[in-house]
């Protein structure tokens, strides 16, 4: 075939999806790091003033904006925990022996199904009422409050939604990980007299760390990028206390009108993540080939 | 292991299943209840079983409208993303050269990209786009479905190309010798053997384009153009919140991923493994 026809193919079977993905991905992140450097309040017929590296200084004295990346860092360390402890826990009983370990499988991954949106809703309705009711009827009301009015709690509420909709998530990967560890390396142990925990501490989590990484790298950027449970649990409040940065940035940008220096924050953002991820599959690698 | 002992685990574990799905039991029991039954005990049985609330959600959200707008995004943006990325990931897997390449990487690298960093700048091409071209991107569902192809086609084409890699060049081969066009050997040979990856493609694109809030929230004013979350949304904002109404609207709009999961529970679970590892 000659070497024009050759290219003619290429040509039609990638173009359309180059196009449409340089239309709505290259394009705007090109613009969007362009507008960083501008002062723009989002209205076409107003000047777009240059500032160059002004939005990026301004930053570091913004005070919304840094309360609002701690809360984001204190959501992600603890969320990051509570998900792939609880995931590996349920992935650990979802391989055992027992019969119903389908039936829990299916009830634990449900939540992952529904949406952010909708599982913020549910909640709020549990952590404003029903949790009102629980302290009543056990007494136990330092823990059964309404949590969403406390500027800590509200946080917590986060934690615990996003964990209850992850852990599922992540107890599948895991499970794919345990079943991909060889039957006769457990027998052997076992024939040595391995108890569960030798089995499972030299064992298990050693070969299963293929999977951690993953599900550290995937729970750490879903959890920084959190903003549906977010915006329907606490919408932010009680007062911004919970208006983690994926909101600040919407906030920033479309609520008070300042274009150029939301995208900066969006930009700071970007690099964040970038930086977690790539740093994140570095490590994990790095680790395999020493093991 | 002792038989009690083996029942007592067995218990425990559905348990625990229960109790996760806690959360949902409350939601059904207060979509039937009135006011001052849901105030007295919300973790209580209804007395009674109305449709009542559930008629009314039905009506505030404009659920019928919602479901249909949400599946036609959904099933449209998907069939393209599968069409597109399957072609071009083959093409690409296939290709040994720079620009084939260059081309692949920078669809992996860009998968780093949070939808906050582009969001805004999209917005305004987009409506730059209905402006002076002519073609309305904005408050439309081909402009939504377009931007969803766009968002999706990485991951999509990422992991087409893996499986590609594994399928021998001498099936293509034997084929091109006896005639056909690369568009005959593509859509005859390699995409039906593509059918696992393309089972995960669409599982995972239903999932987070189905439950997408964002995107369609800055697309779509119209109130008839709204998806089930976007009306979900505005259904919590709009009304002073009933939550005897508000839990059987919620019920609604779980009902559908309900029955998807019912029916797909095997795909989804090995979907969720093979994305979530590649």
């Amino acid at each position: 075939m000659s070497k024009t026809r050759e290219r003619l193919w290429f040509a039609l079977f990638t173009v359309p999806t180059i196009l449409i993905f340089i239309t709505v991905v290259i394009i705007p992140f090109i613009n969007g790091i362009v507008l960083a450097f501008f002062e723009w309040d989002g209205i076409a017929a107003n000047p777009k003033i240059f500032v160059g590296l002004e939005n990026f200084v301004k930053l570091w004295s913004d005070q919304r904006f840094l309360s609002s990346a701690f809360i984001t860092i204190k959501f992600t360390v603890l969320a990051v925990i509570s998900v792939n402890v609880l995931g590996l826990i349920f992935a650990l009983l979802c391989t055992s022996a027992l019969k119903m370990k389908n039936l829990a499988r299916t009830m634990i991954f449900m939540p992952n199904l529904i949406g952010g949106l909708i599982l913020g809703y549910i909640w709020q309705f549990i952590f404003t009422d029903a949790f009102a009711i629980l302290g009543e009827l056990t007494g136990f009301d330092q823990v059964f409050f309404n949590w969403l009015l406390d500027k800590d709690y509200a946080l917590y509420a986060i934690i615990f939604v996003f964990t209850w909709q992850m852990a599922g998530y992540m107890m599948i990967v895991y499970i794919a990980g345990i079943q991909s560890i060889p039957d006769e390396l457990m027998e052997a142990a076992k024939i040595d007299g391995a108890n569960y925990w030798q089995r499972l501490r030299h064992i298990v989590l050693p070969l299963l760390m293929p999977a951690i990484t993953i599900c550290l790298f995937l729970t750490l950027s879903f959890a920084f990028k959190q903003y549906d449970v977010n915006l329907s649990l606490t919408g932010g409040g009680p007062v911004r206390a919970t208006e983690m940065f994926a909101m600040h940035i919407y906030n920033e940008i479309f609520r008070y009108n300042n274009y150029g220096y939301g995208q900066a924050k969006a930009i700071i953002f970007f690099i964040i993540i970038a930086a977690i991820s790539l740093t994140q599959v570095y490590l994990t690698k790095k680790r395999e080939v020493e093991m | 292991m002792s038989m009690v002992k083996k029942y007592i685990k067995e218990t425990l574990l559905v348990l625990l299943g229960v109790f996760y799905l806690s959360p949902i039991y409350i939601m059904l029991v207060n979509s039937f209840k009135d006011r001052s039954q849901l105030y007295e005990n919300v973790l209580a049985l209804p007395e009674q079983f109305t449709l009542e609330y559930y008629q009314a959600a039905f009506q505030k959200m404009n659920f019928l409208s919602a479901f249909k707008n949400s599946l036609y995004i959904t099933v449209v943006s998907i069939i393209f993303v599968v069409i597109l990325a399957s072609m071009t990931a083959w093409m690409l897997a296939r290709t040994d050269n720079k620009l084939s390449r260059i081309i692949f990487m920078t669809f992996i690298a860009t998968m780093l990209i949070p939808f906050q960093t582009i969001m805004m700048p999209l917005m305004q091409e987009m409506s730059w786009i209905t402006r002076n071209i002519g073609i309305p991107m904005t408050n439309t569902h081909g402009g939504l479905i377009y931007m969803n192809i766009g968002f999706h086609s990485s991951m999509a084409v990422f992991l087409y190309h893996g499986f590609v890699k594994s399928i021998p060049r001498s099936l293509e081969e034997a084929a091109t010798i006896d005639g056909a066009s690369k568009w005959g050997v593509f859509w005859r040979i390699i995409f039906p053997l593509l059918k696992p990856t393309t089972v995960t493609v669409a599982i995972l694109d239903v999932i987070s384009i189905w439950n997408d809030y964002l995107l369609p929230s800055l697309t779509l004013k119209s109130k008839d153009l709204r998806t089930i979350p976007l009306s979900t949304f505005y259904f919590f904002g709009e009304f002073t919140i009933q939550w005897n109404q508000a839990m059987a609207g919620l019920v609604m709009t779980i009902i559908p991923v309900v029955i998807f999961y019912m029916f797909a529970q095997k795909y989804i679970i090995k979907g969720i493994a093979e994305g979530a590892v590649k």
